[in-house]
């Protein structure tokens, strides 16, 4: 793989799966600077899969970012908001980049590989601006790489998948908790296990080198063939996010939304010292802000988009920020910022789609939950 | 694979011409492009319309393409069973994914669509 700060400019990266992606028959688009695969076949049967057996997703294109050294551990906690004095080797956290007025760079995963040892896992689209902002924040006895090239990442998703795994690991999976992971062996290759995902199904996220990536690829969908296993694009991905709740940036997070905002206030923590965005994040949880994520059924035919208005008596109020098919609930939903003061569950909601506008109500989030 | 019968426009849609009444679809490439249809949404019968007009559009799980007539003329007929089963229209777009059917008044219009020979060139060349 080239450098991925040059991904803006050049033609779109391939990940180490390219190949394979073609022989299973992806239908390829360019996302984020990257040739990825958006469906294999239909895209709502993978979908089912994955909420049903397990699902098989390449998502190489995310960025690995090594932290490490005896100051580790204070930059990292000056750089996001999340306590990262509670990890431990094995644990990873949800937490972000922030702006010093609170919003979002990026969301991320920090995952203590050892003692004063991070790995800092970025969205694709932001790789190079999330590792220019690292280095640019004062970071004293600590290294800071950008290691992106040298990670494959697939992510095995869905009820079967521990039993898929179980067949190529002596890794204990069944006492692998969510959010812990562990440095095994898969077929006899290094393999980092996180008992993480993005489909609100239980699974595994695999952080291999690249090239044992196709092999992994392949063993894993034979092995899997019998139980369901689908091999699953992004098209499936971002439908199955979006039913468990899961924010994407772009979307429901970027640069002008805060943890407040878009309901991840879990993730900010103030019993610890100054971080980036800390005071404006105070100041929100003191006042509270005026705009919230809330989650909508569309009522009727037809499906909102990013973009869409939120109409009050023709006045535009807020923005729908994601919006799609869902295929287990076979209904439209997505997400939109809208003034606090309107964000009641079960309250209706019009919403301008085009030249029509449509009924919707705002629900409760997720729209999805394993049982 | 694109039926030598139909003549074809630039916005990947499909027209059989039965004297001045002319059947619309969406081609199979532009239903393989969209992805699983979920909705589509069509005219009313008896509205008129000028060519190039958006008359009805089409949601996938994923995106959404507008309908644009290439032909001026009016609704006579839509095709109401995809209200049901939009997913005809990936199975069957030739056929029994047609959308509308339109009384043409100019057909002068159909100077200006492909024939299956230079559709098919243009999908190759597209993809």
């Amino acid at each position: 793989m080239s450098d991925s700060t040059a991904v803006e400019e050049t033609a779109p990266q391939r990940t180490p799966l390219y190949e394979c992606h073609l022989e299973a028959g992806a239908k390829m688009v360019e996302f984020a600077g990257w040739e990825m695969p958006v469906r294999y076949g239909s895209e709502i049967d993978e979908h089912h899969a994955v909420r049903r057996a397990a699902g098989l997703f390449d998502v190489s294109h995310m960025g690995e970012i090594r932290v490490h050294g005896g100051g580790a551990l204070d930059y990292l906690q000056r750089l996001t908001p999340n306590n990262v004095a509670k990890l431990q080797p094995g644990r990873a956290q949800y937490s972000a980049l922030l702006t010093e007025r609170g919003t979002y760079i990026d969301d991320l995963l920090v995952y203590q590989m050892a003692k004063d040892d991070y790995l800092v896992v970025v969205n694709a689209s932001n790789i190079a601006t999330d590792y220019a902002h690292m280095l640019s924040v004062p970071h004293p006895d600590c290294q800071i790489d950008n290691h992106s090239d040298r990670y494959a990442l697939l992510a095995l998703q869905g009820p079967k998948s521990l039993e898929i795994l179980k067949r190529h690991t002596s890794t204990d999976l069944e006492n692998l908790r969510y959010y812990h992971f562990e440095n095994g062996q898969i077929d006899g290759k290094s393999c980092i296990i996180s008992r993480t995902g993005y489909t609100g199904e239980i699974g595994m996220e695999l952080y291999i080198s690249p090239e044992d990536a196709p092999h992994l690829w392949r063993t894993l969908l034979a092995s899997g063939a019998d139980d369901g296993l689908l091999p699953a694009g992004l098209g499936a991905r971002d439908t199955l996010r979006l039913e468990a709740g899961m924010s994407l940036y772009g979307h429901e997070i970027d640069d002008t939304t805060t943890p407040f905002e878009a309901g991840l206030q879990w993730t900010v923590k103030f019993a610890k010292g100054d971080y980036l965005g800390r005071s404006v994040l105070e100041e929100q949880k003191e006042n509270g802000v005026d705009r919230q994520l809330i989650g909508f059924e569309i009522e009727g035919r037809g499906i909102a988009r990013q973009g869409h208005r939120i109409l009050v008596d023709d006045e535009s109020v807020g923005q729908v920020t994601s919006g799609t098919w869902s295929p287990t609930l076979e209904k439209a939903i997505g997400t939109a910022y809208v003034p606090t003061a309107m964000a009641t569950e079960g309250d209706p909601l019009t919403i301008e789609v085009r030249k029509r506008r449509l009924p919707a109500r705002i629900v409760a989030m997720p729209f999805y939950k394993r049982d | 694979m694109y039926p030598s019968e139909y003549l074809y426009s630039k916005e990947h849609e499909w027209i059989l011409v039965e004297g001045d009444t002319c059947t619309l679809g969406i081609t199979s490439y532009a239903q393989s492009e969209l992805g699983e249809v979920v909705f589509v949404e069509l005219p009313e019968v008896g509205a008129s319309f000028n060519s190039e007009d958006e008359i009805g559009s089409i949601e996938s799980v994923k995106a959404v393409a507008e309908i644009y007539t290439p032909l001026s003329g009016e609704i006579v007929e839509v095709n109401s069973d995809l209200e049901d089963a939009p997913e005809v229209v990936n199975d069957d777009p030739h056929i029994e994914g047609w959308l509308v059917k339109i009384k043409m008044t100019d057909p002068s219009q159909l100077e200006d669509l492909m024939d299956a020979e230079a559709y098919q060139e243009m999908v190759d060349e597209a993809s």
